[in-house]
């Protein structure tokens, strides 16, 4: 026997529209003349020898052009090492500091707000103060290490810590946001669990490891899809603290591409782009397709 | 609307008032925007320009506006007159820098106009292009070479040298007693090129004809022994520990301070740089004194020269004449006058009939002795070539810092220029 079937609203017909076709006409001629034809004149012009006064269409040449670049290689590398780095960092830290400021501890309000305090500070003035900072001799970093008897390096002008220090202040400036979603994150797992565990004789090892990492995972996931994608357009306080240097040793791709728009290589630049909008889709489609899926906790 | 009379009369003084923005009223109508680098010394030269520019002609403002120097300011100055935005006047290289603004369709012919009778020729070839003249000559020609401080000299009983190896032989000197013997600025990177483009007279001498041949893809840095020497003697002087303690965080005003207080002994750089210390460290003007790079052979010994930026005015300006005017003004002994009054004896104008006064700096007797008859002189690369590579300076900061090795950094150079031949699309190229 068929059992009746269940009274269900009748669906919405999407594709006929809600709305008449007039009412979409003023955002679609912003979407037009503000997204669609910029992408599709960039598409054209990273085709051209372009002086901004007058473009010669030159075929692939730009696009053979930016792939024999010297530094794109090592522009490349440094792009994913900074991801790498400054997402890794501002998860171990940002939970780190998630539980301590999710403890019943002093003063645990103005603490919260000092953490989350370099969030809202401009990137520019964050890198120029840092500069100052990690000046080798006048530096007040080398100077405080030199109370305590250590020679500090160079941190921006040493080509082996110049990269690594701009990346540590990027996860200082970041983290803040980290810890903010850990704390939301971790504020949600039921207490019940904890109760649980004090009662089987956990140690706070064992909580840590078998019950606060594992429930707050999507806090986890969001930060790593975040702060990679941001690590990977990283731009401002890189030009800000090194301007690539010293030499090459920090440039990453954004600012491989600033510098031949500096240079007056506007079609170069402009296939540049192309090339760094393709890339930035190869890498974040799977990863965020990724998040979508596993975004529940099951 | 209880202040006026009657409605008429209201409105006979509200388009009175909305003429008077659009017309010419009877004084200080017109004002004239002009856009230069903010460079202490260009600032000063500009302000005592529009002073006396004004003084003499009642009917026109100057008004003064900066930008920043380097790549950032060419890209600056590209975008405005690429978008119609451009200044009155604008202040920007000569030479090869200046190939790059589309002259023909950007900027106002001044082939014909009655002051370029002042200019001297030498300098009209680096602002024109096919054959038409588009700029004035504004501030004094250059050398590049090495600045040294004369306190020094005199205590260590040394002379300034003519070659390479005498260079090395005072630099050893200054190093047992104690003081770094070059000072290098690399966080300012532009200040790292000194080696390579003030060599230029050098490689000219040992290698003539080098300048076409490199125009037209023939000669190469990397391949031509005589070019590559600049960026060996940059690694030179860095292996051998000449360099000051913090070389790659000093900037530009750290450079200045060193040389002008004997913090340091040689400071390679433009003799622009003369006027900043004039203007900064007034005080040790006179323990600064100038010699060119020095080469291999003595008998050659001579410098190499930048020739002035231009002041050029866009199509786009509403005030041609006026800034005609102001122009013509610029390249009159009376504009000399001014410039020296407001930032102070730099160097020899481009400007005929303009003299130096009296008593100089000893910086700039020593720049000057370069173009006295008999004495021998290169124009630097950029004004015999269109081509320059844009990322010379991160090359050299990497050689000069022992980043990179010479012949690694010239081949790098090499390919950097044939990117740049290639924007430009020139012939040979490929």
């Amino acid at each position: 026997m068929q059992a009746p079937k269940p009274r269900t609203q009748r669906p919405v017909d999407i594709d006929a529209g809600i709305y008449p076709t007039w009412f979409l006409l003023p955002a679609a001629v912003i979407f037009g003349v503000m997204f669609l034809a910029p992408m599709f004149s960039s598409l054209y012009f990273s085709l051209t020898r372009w002086t901004l006064f007058e473009s010669e269409f030159i075929g692939l040449d730009n696009f053979v052009q930016f792939f024999r670049e010297p530094f794109l290689i090592k522009g490349l590398a440094n792009t994913l090492m900074y991801a790498l780095v400054t997402s890794a960092l501002k998860v171990v830290l940002g939970i780190a500091l998630g539980v301590v400021l999710t403890s019943p501890i002093w003063a645990r309000d103005f603490l919260r707000s000092v953490v989350f305090f370099p969030v809202l500070v401009s990137t520019v003035g964050v890198g120029i103060t840092f500069t100052v900072f990690m000046h080798p001799q006048n530096g007040i970093i080398n100077q405080a290490l030199a109370v305590w008897g250590v020679e500090g390096p160079a941190w921006l002008t040493d080509p082996r810590f110049a990269l690594l220090s701009v990346a540590l202040v990027d996860v200082w400036k970041g983290v803040g946001l980290a810890t903010l979603i850990y704390i939301a994150g971790i504020v949600s797992i039921p207490g019940e669990y904890y109760e649980a565990a004090r009662i089987e004789g956990a140690t706070w090892k064992q909580q840590f490891f078998l019950v606060t990492l594992p429930l707050s995972r999507p806090a986890t996931v969001t930060i790593v899809i975040l702060s990679f994608i941001g690590g990977l357009r990283s731009f401002d306080l890189i030009w800000a603290m090194t301007k690539g240097g010293p030499g090459f040793t920090t440039d990453v791709i954004a600012s491989v591409i600033y510098k031949q728009y500096q240079a007056g290589f506007y079609g170069l630049s402009t296939a540049g782009n192309v090339v760094l909008f393709l890339l930035i889709a190869v890498l974040v489609v799977p990863l965020y397709r990724r998040l979508n899926r596993t975004g529940s906790i099951k | 609307m209880k202040n006026f009379p009657n409605r008429r009369q209201a409105v006979a003084l509200a388009s009175f008032w909305a003429l008077g923005l659009l017309g010419t009223p009877s004084h200080a109508a017109t004002t004239l925007s002009v856009l230069v680098d903010a460079g202490p010394q260009t600032l000063g030269a500009f302000k005592a320009l529009a002073a006396d520019f004004s003084a003499k002609n009642p009917g026109i403002k100057v008004d003064i506006e900066t930008r920043p120097g380097g790549s950032e300011g060419d890209n600056m100055v590209k975008t405005r007159l690429a978008t119609g935005e451009m200044s009155d006047v604008f202040l920007y290289n000569a030479g090869s820098l200046f190939k790059a603004l589309n002259a023909k369709r950007n900027l106002v012919d001044l082939t014909s106009e009655p002051f370029q009778a002042n200019v001297v020729d030498n300098f009209k070839t680096v602002v024109s292009e096919e054959g038409r003249v588009y700029g004035v000559p504004i501030q004094t020609a250059m050398g590049g070479g090495v600045l040294y401080n004369k306190k020094i000299y005199a205590k260590l009983n040394l002379q300034p040298p003519k070659t390479w190896a005498e260079f090395q032989k005072n630099n050893a000197a200054i190093k047992a007693a104690g003081i770094p013997a070059v000072i290098q600025t690399y966080k300012d990177t532009w200040s790292s090129q000194l080696f390579v483009l003030a060599d230029f007279h050098n490689v000219n001498a040992a290698d003539t004809g080098f300048a076409e041949r490199y125009t037209a893809n023939k000669a190469k840095y990397a391949t031509s022994p005589a070019a590559l020497k600049g960026f060996q003697r940059l690694e030179e002087v860095f292996k051998a520990g000449y360099l000051n303690k913090d070389f790659a965080s000093a900037k530009y005003e750290d450079g200045l301070r060193m040389l002008a207080k004997g913090e340091g002994a040689h400071y390679p750089m433009l003799t622009f740089a003369i006027g900043g210390i004039s203007v900064a460290y007034k005080d040790f003007i006179n323990d600064v004194g100038f010699f060119a790079l020095p080469g291999d052979d003595a008998a050659q010994n001579g410098l190499t020269v930048w020739m002035p930026p231009g002041l050029y005015i866009p199509k786009s300006s509403p005030h041609i004449a006026e800034a005609k005017k102001f122009l013509a003004f610029v390249a009159s002994v009376d504009g000399c006058n001014a410039q020296t009054r407001g930032a102070g004896p730099q160097g020899p104008y481009m400007v005929k009939g303009c003299d130096l006064p009296a008593t100089v700096p000893p910086a700039v007797a020593d720049l000057v002795g370069y173009f006295k008859p008999g004495a021998k002189s290169t124009p630097a690369l950029e004004y015999l070539s269109p081509v320059k590579g844009p990322s010379l300076e991160q090359i050299t900061v990497e050689v000069g810092s022992g980043i990179r090795k010479p012949a690694d950094g010239a081949a790098l150079y090499d390919e950097d220029v044939r990117k740049q031949a290639m924007q430009l699309g020139l012939t040979g190229w490929k």
